[in-house]
């Protein structure tokens, strides 16, 4: 598991370390079943709070992404390919409709915002 | 289980006063207490510790009674206050061996143990010592007695920041299985974000916040808008600047409109502390 934190970024640090992990999950490059450090371990290995850490795997639980085996520590899930293509999807949409607000400010048509995407893609 | 328990704790003189102080620690977590110089840091702790007396209010340490059970639970408390300024020509082997014998649970082997971690050198004096040395005797002397729950007066302020990024990872190890919990006052808000699990904010004598780090911060947003339209959030706002450009201004998160137009960011802690103490500099 790969994960970089940065003080400097808005995001609250729960919310990096949940994106991180979903990325890596929903990318395959965390494998089904893969078990999660401990939540007081994790916290001094990234040198965070303890609350931040117990954030962070609630929310993957709530996004389905892992499990809670008590006693037993956090896994990650069995997920289908479709539920992973939906996740991804979310997810993709989520920062999507940041993005376009951005570009609507500017007064962008879909199709300028396309031809634009397709010069940098 | 509740570490520390403080409900309507009230002390008054003659120009300050705590008011209706109240606020929880869960066992095994670390808790930042923040506040201006003066707001009341210093006066809770001691009020907790005993040291001074309450007028009013209950204190409850690992779910006991503090004025009903005050020497047992001493047994179980680590307290250090910023500076160690008694028997300052003596050396740490010395007032170690005056300070073990008020422990029952006192063990040779975990001071040692500490001692070695910390880099403290026996045979030095308490003079001789760096601030940081003082902070880390403290905490040595706290966990060779076996406390549970550490009350430290501002521990890391006076140190530089690679002293103090050391003590902080020492707190986390601490708190690490679960038994040790930590309240510590300071006002250097960069230590809060990386190690404290909860915040207490007091100022001027009253709590005006506490809760979970992001919770706490999840109350307030930073309001940037443009000068007209400052007329309308005026009123919800806790408090607010001003410049050519427009306005900035904080709000309870509860208060804010999402259908206006406004733009919006999460606050740091610091914001938070100068956003909310101007609020009275307002009235006066």
């Amino acid at each position: 598991m790969d994960i970089a934190i940065s003080n400097t970024s808005d995001k609250p640090i729960y919310q990096q370390l949940f994106e991180q992990i979903s990325v890596q999950i929903l990318k395959g490059e965390l494998e089904n079943g893969y078990s999660l450090p401990p939540i007081r371990h994790a916290a001094i290995e990234l040198r965070v709070s303890i609350i931040t850490v117990k954030k962070a795997w609630e929310e993957l639980e709530r996004h389905g992404l892992i499990y809670t085996v008590t006693g037993k520590g956090c896994f990650v899930a069995n997920l289908t390919s479709k539920e992973i293509l939906q996740k991804r999807n979310e997810m993709l949409l989520k920062q999507m409709v940041i993005d376009i607000s951005y570009y609507k400010s500017f007064g962008l048509t879909l199709d300028e915002v396309y031809e634009l995407l397709k010069e940098i893609y | 289980m509740l570490a520390l328990d403080i409900k309507h704790l009230n002390k008054k003189y003659e120009h300050f006063e705590l008011n209706n102080v109240s606020f929880q620690l869960e066992q095994g977590y670390i808790m930042g207490f923040i506040g201006a110089n003066g707001a009341g840091k210093t006066t809770t702790i001691k009020a907790i510790l005993d040291l001074i007396r309450a007028d009013s209010g209950e204190i409850r340490i690992l779910g006991k009674n503090m004025s009903e059970n005050e020497i047992e639970l001493k047994q179980v408390i680590g307290s250090a206050f910023g500076d160690m300024n008694f028997y300052t020509r003596n050396k740490i082997k010395t007032l170690t061996n005056v300070i073990k014998r008020f422990y029952a649970n006192w063990d040779d082997e975990t001071y040692y143990k500490y001692l070695r971690k910390f880099n403290l050198i026996e045979d030095k004096k308490i003079a001789e010592l760096s601030t940081g040395m003082k902070v880390k005797y403290s905490l040595a002397i706290a966990l060779s007695h076996g406390a549970k729950l550490l009350i430290l007066d501002e521990p890391t302020s006076g140190l530089d920041p690679i002293a103090r990024d050391n003590l902080l990872d020492i707190f986390r190890e601490l708190v690490q299985d679960g038994e040790i919990s930590i309240l510590f006052s300071t006002h250097i808000t960069s230590d809060l974000e990386k190690c404290a699990d909860y915040i207490t904010y007091i100022h001027n004598g009253q709590i005006i916040n506490s809760g979970e780090k992001e919770q706490f911060i999840d109350t307030y947003r930073l309001l940037n808008g443009k000068k007209d339209q400052l007329d309308i959030v005026k009123n919800q706002l806790i408090s607010y600047k001003t410049s050519s450009f427009g306005f900035t201004g904080l709000i309870h998160t509860k208060d804010l409109d999402p259908s206006l137009d406004i733009q919006w960011t999460i606050p740091n802690i610091e914001e938070i502390m100068i956003y909310c103490s101007r609020k009275e500099d307002l009235y006066v």
